[in-house]
């Protein structure tokens, strides 16, 4: 499986937030966006996750089977996790797991032990409501455990995770690359992911649209 | 002079002692089977009172839902009273038993009110040919029962129930004046339903054969009220241990 | 799919409140009649079915703008719109969920209501029919709404000014089909029938239309 990326440009209201972002990342391979406050890092991992239309540029997956998808297909081999967490405060962390695990297909943990993982096996049967904005972003973590897809794309993955979980975190992830996965994150902090390229993303130099 | 003061400051202390969560289930929980035989013995009387009343010359046996019928209308007045003056002790004092005292009432107070009702359309049905007439009382208990179920409504609304306090107590001072309409309704608007004929300044003017059955069955009523107002507020204050519990368990303080 | 349905109604079901609500806001919009018309039996009774029409029609767009709005707030809508399921389906599926705690609660109540504006058993059953049948189509339509005020603040009143318009069909289809099986010389099969297709018309447009909307609408 490889993901490609090709001269991705990607506008908002008139504005180039993108220019020309290439990249190509193949089965165990993470790619870790950092940069400065809004030089557009959301903007492109909303982009590869086909929520935001690309002006410019291609993005392609070859699967396995040696097929080659478009992007808008794309989208349905990933995991996205933005900064909100997709998670109902009124339904217990089990209820929310099981619904996305039902919801995207192929499941693989069980809602109990993807939240072991996360460290958060005693809230199971609580509403999400009750818990803190970090134990929130745990359940939303154990989320891309329950169904199985082979892109993830994460947004912040660490905010409001304590050093603990953050390495647990850090674990999941490594796991993910490990079993053949692709990862690309955005991020200010550290995530020590093994064998992860970095990429800075630099502001766009708007003297050539202005 | 001296003692009187003193024993009013007793009085008041001994008032607030129960406004501990704790203390007031303990209290209710002392009261509550006290509480629960002594309506079950008055409606017993009552029911037998009732049913051996005279029928009316007029309306024949149908009379007899009048002793299930006037007392759930006087209980809906009666509940929207304290859960007024719940809501001035949760406004003023801001204390979490008041509030807790309006959230265990409105359903008690809706659900006497939707009694009232229907008792007064079975009623109607024989006596004025129709189940439900646009007529001033009517109406305004209907609206009443609006009320009800609108501050129902509200006091589930909010996620953490602390914070809808003040806007539930606020809410349920603004809809007392419903109280007095439907009290007077009867003498203001001259329509259908019959004025009153028990609650007078110049008394009652009902015959006693229907009167002291009506005032049994108003007693035991009202006694029913008390037991199921304590006992959801003993089920609210619970609920809320309850809730808190889990906030715990979450926080994995457990 | 049927795993968004139970997680829709149970959400609508655990926030409480909000089918205790609809519910309410029928019953004060027929609460309001006598007062406005005056408490004339029977033009009342007259009325009763047009009364009880456009009582379901006001609160089944009340609670519309939450139907996509409470999933971009807490960010599901972004990972609904990014699976494989036809993106028409699951509005489809929501909208259906929306039906189920909105719009059959009130149906439920007909009944009730229909007694206190001196509506006969008939007339309430056939009022409960024709609900039944139109409030689906007032939901389908109001999807389109919901998703193009989805990313506007104060999207409600916007939605409601959208949608009344467009819903008017459904009244006059529905409105004919009671009439005409309350009163003689009209007809009931042509409108009643009218009504079904327009119900089944906008069961597949109007999640079509709201699907492209998502679409466009998810940056």
């Amino acid at each position: 499986m490889k993901l490609s990326l090709e001269n991705l440009c990607i506008n908002r209201a008139s504005n180039q937030i993108i220019d020309g972002f290439a990249c190509s990342l193949a089965n165990g391979e993470a790619l870790v966006i950092t940069g400065p406050n809004g030089v557009g890092k959301s903007t492109l991992l909303r982009a590869i996750a086909g929520l935001l239309a690309i002006s410019f540029g291609t993005i392609h997956l070859e699967l396995d089977t040696g097929e080659t998808l478009d992007g808008q297909y794309v989208r349905e081999y990933c995991h996205y996790l933005g900064h909100k967490n997709g998670l109902k405060p009124s339904l217990t962390a089990a209820e929310n797991l099981r619904f996305w695990q039902q919801f995207c297909g192929n499941p693989v943990f069980s809602s109990g032990k993807a939240l072991d993982k996360v460290g958060l096996n005693h809230v199971l049967d609580t509403p999400i409501g009750y818990l803190s904005a970090g134990q929130k972003r745990r359940v939303a973590i154990a989320r891309l455990l329950v169904a199985r897809k082979p892109i993830w794309i994460l947004d912040e993955p660490t905010t409001g995770l304590d050093d603990n979980s953050a390495k647990l975190f850090s674990d999941i992830a490594n796991g993910h690359c490990k079993s053949g996965g692709i990862l690309i994150a955005a991020t200010h902090q550290t995530l020590s992911l093994a064998n992860a390229r970095k990429v800075e993303l630099q502001p766009v130099d708007k003297g050539a649209f202005a | 002079m001296d003692t009187q003061v003193t024993n009013t400051t007793q009085a008041s202390s001994r008032l607030w002692s129960f406004a501990n969560p704790s203390r007031f289930l303990a209290f209710a929980d002392r009261t509550i089977p006290i509480l629960s035989i002594a309506t079950l013995l008055l409606f017993v009387i009552g029911l037998y009172m009732a049913i051996n009343a005279p029928e009316d010359y007029k309306q024949g046996s149908s009379v007899q839902i009048m002793f299930v019928h006037v007392p759930a209308a006087w209980l809906a007045m009666m509940i929207y009273t304290i859960m007024a003056c719940s809501a001035i002790g949760s406004i003023v004092w801001r204390h979490p038993l008041a509030d807790v005292s309006i959230r265990a009432a409105a359903p008690l107070g809706a659900a006497f009110t939707l009694l009232a009702l229907i008792t007064g359309s079975l009623w109607g049905k024989p006596t004025w040919g129709t189940w439900w007439e646009w007529d001033a009382r009517m109406t305004s208990v209907l609206i009443q029962l609006l009320i009800y179920l609108g501050l129902i409504a509200l006091s589930r609304a909010f996620e953490e129930p602390s914070e809808g306090a003040q806007p539930l107590a606020i809410m349920t001072l603004t809809g007392f004046i419903i109280v007095p309409i439907v009290k007077f309704s009867v003498d203001w608007w001259n329509t259908l339903h019959q004025p009153a004929s028990v609650m007078r300044f110049d008394g009652p003017t009902m015959d006693p054969a229907y009167l002291y059955p009506l005032i049994v069955m108003a007693i035991a009523y009202t006694s029913l009220f008390f037991t199921l107002h304590l006992m959801n507020m003993r089920n609210e204050i619970l609920d809320r241990r309850i809730r808190a519990m889990k906030m715990s368990v979450a926080r994995g303080e457990v | 799919m049927i795993a968004l349905l139970k997680r829709d109604t149970l959400t609508t079901w655990r926030s409480g409140g909000s089918i205790l609500t609809g519910i309410l806001f029928f019953l004060s919009i027929i609460v309001l009649f006598p007062f406005a018309i005056g408490p004339d039996t029977g033009l009342l009774t007259r009325l009763g079915p047009a009364i009880l029409w456009i009582g379901a029609l006001l609160a089944s767009l009340l609670g519309l703008d939450r139907l996509f709005a409470q999933d971009l707030e807490d960010g599901s809508l972004d990972i609904l719109v990014m699976q494989e399921h036809s993106l028409a389906l699951m509005v489809f599926t929501k909208t259906i969920a929306h039906w189920l705690v909105t719009g059959l609660p009130l149906i439920l109540t007909v009944p009730l209501f229909g007694l206190m504006l001196n509506l006969d058993a008939f007339t309430v059953g056939v009022v409960a029919l024709t609900l039944a049948t139109g409030t689906p189509a007032i939901a389908f339509i109001g999807a389109v709404g919901a998703a193009v005020a989805v990313k506007l603040p104060r999207g409600g009143m916007l939605i409601s000014v959208l949608i009344l318009p467009l819903t008017i069909p459904v009244l006059i289809f529905g409105i004919a089909a009671t009439y005409g099986a309350l009163e003689d010389p009209a007809p009931f099969v042509s409108p009643y029938l009218l009504l079904c297709a327009i119900t089944l018309f906008t069961a597949v447009l109007g999640p079509l239309a709201a699907a492209q909307m998502l679409r466009h609408s998810a940056d």
